[in-house]
C-alpha cells in the first residue's frame, strides 16, 4: 500500500537517526525553515567555497519526512556546487509532483518519491531544499 | 446498552458518518476542529435556497419578508440558545474569529489606549491571541498572560495582580481547543467585574459539549462558530451586552448597518444591525437554527453519560500504548484528547492513522504559545463527539500500534 511506500526502511533509518544533524562549525551560510501547517523547524548550515558545498549540517524538529529529507539531501549534497544542487532540486521536486518515472540520478532522494500519494506531505520533504535555497541566498 | 442503541440512532443522522477512507470505515475524530452536520441541517439550507432566497430586510416583496423572518427567527432562537437577555444583543458574524475581531477593532478602538493593558491566557487559540496583538500594535496597549499549570489548567495564582488599573479587557476561552480544559470563567468573570473590567470569552469549543447561558456566567462578550456545533460552516455569532455595543463604533461599513447616508454624514443603524454590514449568509443562519434544534432535541442525559464513557475508555485505552504522553489532564475537561508518542512526529501518525479511515489533527492545533510551553512542536489530538463510538476509539488504537510497527520495521 502506499504507506508502506512512504514510510521505506530508509525514511524511516533516516528520519530516526538523520545524519549530519548537527551545528557546523565553521559555516558560511546558514537559514531557518519552518513549516507553519505541521511546526516542522530546521536550521541548515553550509560552509561554501567557490561555489561548491564543502560542507552542509542541520538541526531540525520535525517529523520523520522532513528530518529524512534533510538527512538525505545533506549527504547527496556535499561536495556538489551549487548548480547541480539547484539541478537535484528541480529533479526532486519534478518527481514529487508528477508520476514521471523516478530518474536513477536521483540515488537515495528517490525513497522520497512516495510522498507524492500524499500531497499533504509534499512541504515536509521540500522543506529542508526550499532552506536550503534561502541559505544560498543569505 | 440502551445507551448504545440510543447513539446508534443519532448517528444515522449524519450522513458522512457513513463514509468509508481507504477502505475503512470513518472514525471520525476530528470534532473539535469542525463537526459533521446532521441531514436535518443540509435539508434546511436546501429548503432556503429552494423555497426562501431573497435578501433580506431591504425588499417588500413576499420572498424577502419569507427570507427575513427566517434570518430574525435564527437570531432569535440563538438568543434562547445562549439565553441572552434581548435578540438586539446577537450579532451575526462568520463565525468566532470574526467575533473577536469586531471586539478587538470596536472595543479597542473606543476604549484601549497606549499603556492599557489587554489579558489573555497562555492556552488561546491564534483566533483569541492575534486579533489583541494587531491591537496592542496599533494601539500601544500590552498584552498580559495568565499562565497554566503543568495539567492544562489555568493558574489563576496572580490573576488579582493580572487584573489591575491598566487592564481595559479579558478574552478568554471557555474550553481549550488543544487540551479540552474547562476554565472556571464564571469565577473569572466575577473577579474582573468586581474591577469593572470587561470579559469576552470565546466559546467555539464549548457550544457543543456545555450548557451557555450568558446571562449566568454574566460575561460581556461571547463568541462562537456554527460549524463546530453541528451547524454549517461560514456563520457564527458575537453575543455582546447592550452597553457595551451601543458604545462601540461599528466594525465594518456597508448596506444594512446604516440608516442615512448623505456624502457629509452617516446615522447608523440600531442593533444588532449596526454591526452587521453586507448581505448576511441568510442560508446558514437557517442551517443553524436548524442544527440548535436538533441539538437541543437530543437527549442530552444520556449523550452527556455516552461522552464521559468514551472519554475514560479512550484513556483507559490509549494508556496502554508505548510510549504515549498525555497533554491536557485537568479534572474539569471535555473529550478533547491531545497526546504525543514518543519518537513519532505527531504529523506521522496523523498520516498513518488516516490510511486506517481515522481522522484526527495533528500539528500545533493554532496554539503555538501552549505547544511552546509544553516544549513540543505539537500533539496528535482526538477529539470527540456525542456520535463518536467505542469502535471509533478501538479503531485509532488499533491505527496507533501500527504506527508503532512502521517505526519499529528497521530494528
Amino acid at each position: 500500500m502506499d504507506l508502506d511506500n512512504l514510510y521505506q526502511e530508509l525514511i524511516i533509518d533516516h528520519g530516526t537517526e538523520p545524519r549530519n544533524h548537527k551545528v557546523l562549525e565553521p559555516h558560511s551560510h546558514d537559514a531557518e525553515g519552518f513549516n507553519p501547517l505541521c511546526g516542522d523547524k530546521i536550521h541548515l548550515y553550509l560552509l561554501l567555497e567557490n561555489q561548491v558545498i564543502k560542507d552542509i549540517s542541520f538541526i531540525s524538529k520535525g517529523c520523520a519526512i522532513s528530518t529524512a529529507s534533510a538527512s538525505i539531501m545533506s549527504e547527496a549534497l556535499k561536495g556538489k556546487t551549487i548548480a547541480q544542487a539547484q539541478e537535484l532540486f528541480d529533479e526532486f521536486h519534478h518527481i514529487l509532483t508528477s508520476d514521471d518515472q523516478v530518474p536513477d540520478s536521483l540515488g537515495k532522494l528517490a525513497a522520497l518519491a512516495g510522498v507524492r500519494a500524499f500531497p499533504s506531505r509534499i512541504k515536509c520533504a521540500t522543506l529542508p531544499w526550499y532552506t536550503l535555497k534561502d541559505a544560498i541566498g543569505s | 446498552m440502551e445507551l448504545t442503541k440510543y447513539i446508534n440512532k443519532v448517528r444515522k443522522d449524519f450522513p458522512a458518518l457513513k463514509l468509508k477512507v481507504n477502505g475503512y470505515p470513518l472514525a471520525y475524530l476530528d470534532n473539535a476542529a469542525t463537526t459533521q452536520k446532521p441531514q436535518i441541517v443540509i435539508d434546511a439550507i436546501d429548503d432556503y435556497y429552494s423555497t426562501m432566497n431573497a435578501n433580506v430586510h431591504r425588499g417588500v416583496h413576499f420572498l424577502s419578508e419569507v427570507s427575513t423572518e427566517a434570518y430574525e427567527r435564527a437570531r432569535s432562537r440563538l438568543q434562547a440558545f445562549i439565553n441572552a437577555p434581548s435578540n438586539a444583543e446577537c450579532i451575526f458574524v462568520r463565525g468566532a474569529t470574526e467575533a473577536i475581531n469586531l471586539v478587538a477593532t470596536s472595543f479597542g478602538q473606543q476604549f484601549v489606549k497606549a499603556g492599557d493593558e489587554i489579558l489573555i491566557s497562555m492556552m488561546e487559540h491564534h483566533s483569541n491571541i492575534v486579533p489583541w496583538k494587531l491591537l496592542c500594535e496599533r494601539s500601544g496597549a500590552k498584552l498580559n498572560i495568565i499562565p497554566i499549570n503543568a495539567d492544562g489548567s489555568l493558574d489563576l495564582t496572580n490573576l488579582d495582580s493580572l487584573l489591575n488599573a491598566k487592564t481595559k479587557i479579558v478574552a478568554l476561552t471557555h474550553v481549550s481547543n488543544a487540551l479540552g480544559t474547562i476554565n472556571p470563567i464564571k469565577q473569572i468573570i466575577e473577579h474582573a467585574h468586581g474591577k469593572n473590567i470587561p470579559v469576552l470569552i470565546d466559546g467555539a469549543q464549548a457550544a457543543a459539549h456545555l450548557p451557555i447561558d450568558v446571562q449566568d456566567l454574566d460575561c460581556d462578550f461571547y463568541v462562537m462558530s456554527a460549524h463546530k456545533c453541528f451547524g454549517p460552516m461560514g456563520i457564527g455569532l458575537l453575543y455582546g451586552k447592550r452597553e457595551w455595543l451601543e458604545k462601540m463604533p461599528p466594525y465594518q461599513g456597508g448596506g444594512e448597518m446604516i440608516l442615512q447616508v448623505t456624502f457629509d454624514k452617516v446615522t447608523y443603524n440600531a442593533l444588532p444591525f449596526k454591526f452587521e454590514a453586507g448581505t448576511p449568509s441568510v442560508a446558514d443562519a437557517v442551517g443553524w437554527h436548524a442544527a440548535i434544534d436538533y441539538y437541543s432535541d437530543l437527549d442530552h442525559k444520556k449523550i452527556d453519560a455516552h461522552e464521559k464513557v468514551l472519554r475514560d475508555y479512550a484513556y483507559a485505552r490509549l494508556k496502554e500504548i508505548p510510549g504515549i504522553n498525555f497533554y491536557g489532564t485537568a479534572k474539569d475537561k471535555i473529550g478533547i484528547i491531545s497526546f504525543t508518542i514518543d519518537n513519532i512526529h505527531p504529523h506521522d501518525i496523523g498520516t498513518i492513522v488516516n490510511e486506517y479511515g481515522v481522522a484526527i489533527r495533528s500539528g500545533h492545533h493554532c496554539t503555538m504559545p501552549l505547544m511552546d510551553y509544553f516544549g513540543i512542536p505539537g500533539t496528535v489530538r482526538a477529539s470527540l463527539a456525542f456520535y463518536n463510538t467505542i469502535l471509533d476509539i478501538d479503531q485509532l488504537c488499533d491505527a496507533l500500534l501500527e504506527s508503532l510497527q512502521v517505526f519499529k520495521k528497521r530494528t
